[in-house]
């Protein structure tokens, strides 16, 4: 499944990164410390995190993540935002709270 | 860059404290063995350990140099830098020890998992340090 389509079906809003839409998702991954998604997340997958700051994207990057999504209404601070659109990695958000989002992820992904 | 028909060598410099650069290096470094068609799965182990020990420079030195040489037969990535240093660097080495100031805690990082990371992901990992002067950290990747 592809992140645009992720994003309509859960109702995501899209921050930055447009160019990266049709990135191809493999899987989701969810946390809030850095060293644990740099060690364990796979590329294509989709990251569900509330840290904003430019770090999150040089992860994303490294990683070849496919998207980053902000949960609980967080927006990207505006230097992560020109970097998503730089390497074409979008970021979206959402309202909901991680455990709500990781579960309808899962259930679209599975 | 410098360059014979054998090695290569780059070298960046890394700024304590500054976490708007921290990762930079590592990038330019994934590109450059990218570009040089090294296999996939050592990129990314190179990418994680190169990567983790770029952040505790910046969260925890002054100043560091990472210095690389690609060789024919491996990946060497060296790290030098003048800070605190580390006193006990089998207690560091543990998973869950940090030293992190609350503020690098906040942003994700110092959860004690950076030098774990590391030497999950080097096929060699060597650390020397010496308080109130700096560490050397390097990390060693073999194509074979």
């Amino acid at each position: 499944m592809r992140v645009a389509e992720i994003a309509e079906k859960l109702g995501l809003k899209v921050y930055s990164g447009m160019n990266g839409l049709n990135r191809e998702v493999t899987g989701g991954y969810v946390s809030d410390l850095l060293s644990d998604v740099m060690g364990n997340a796979d590329a294509g997958e989709i990251w569900i995190t509330l840290q904003t700051h430019k770090n999150v994207m040089a992860i994303a990057s490294l990683k070849d993540l496919a998207a980053i999504i902000l949960v609980s209404d967080n927006t990207p601070e505006q230097d992560t935002a020109i970097q998503s659109n730089g390497e074409e990695i979008p970021i979206l958000g959402t309202s909901l709270a991680t455990f709500e989002i990781s579960g309808k992820l899962y259930e679209l992904l599975k | 860059m410098s360059h014979d028909s054998h090695t290569m060598h780059f070298e960046y410099n890394v700024e304590g404290g500054n976490f708007t650069r921290a990762g930079y290096a590592s990038s330019e470094i994934k590109k450059i063995l990218k570009q040089l068609n090294v296999d996939m799965g050592i990129i990314k182990r190179t990418v994680v350990a190169c990567y983790e020990a770029e952040v505790n420079v910046v969260a925890h030195a002054f100043s560091g140099t990472i210095y690389v040489d690609v060789s024919t037969e491996s990946i060497t990535i060296r790290l030098v830098d003048e800070g605190p240093g580390i006193p006990d660097i089998d207690l560091a080495m543990q998973e869950g020890y940090s030293t992190a100031s609350s503020k690098v805690r906040e942003m994700g990082f110092g959860a004690g998992m950076g030098l774990p990371n590391i030497k999950k992901n080097a096929d060699k990992l060597e650390i020397s340090s010496e308080v109130n002067k700096g560490t050397t950290l390097e990390i060693t990747m073999f194509f074979n």
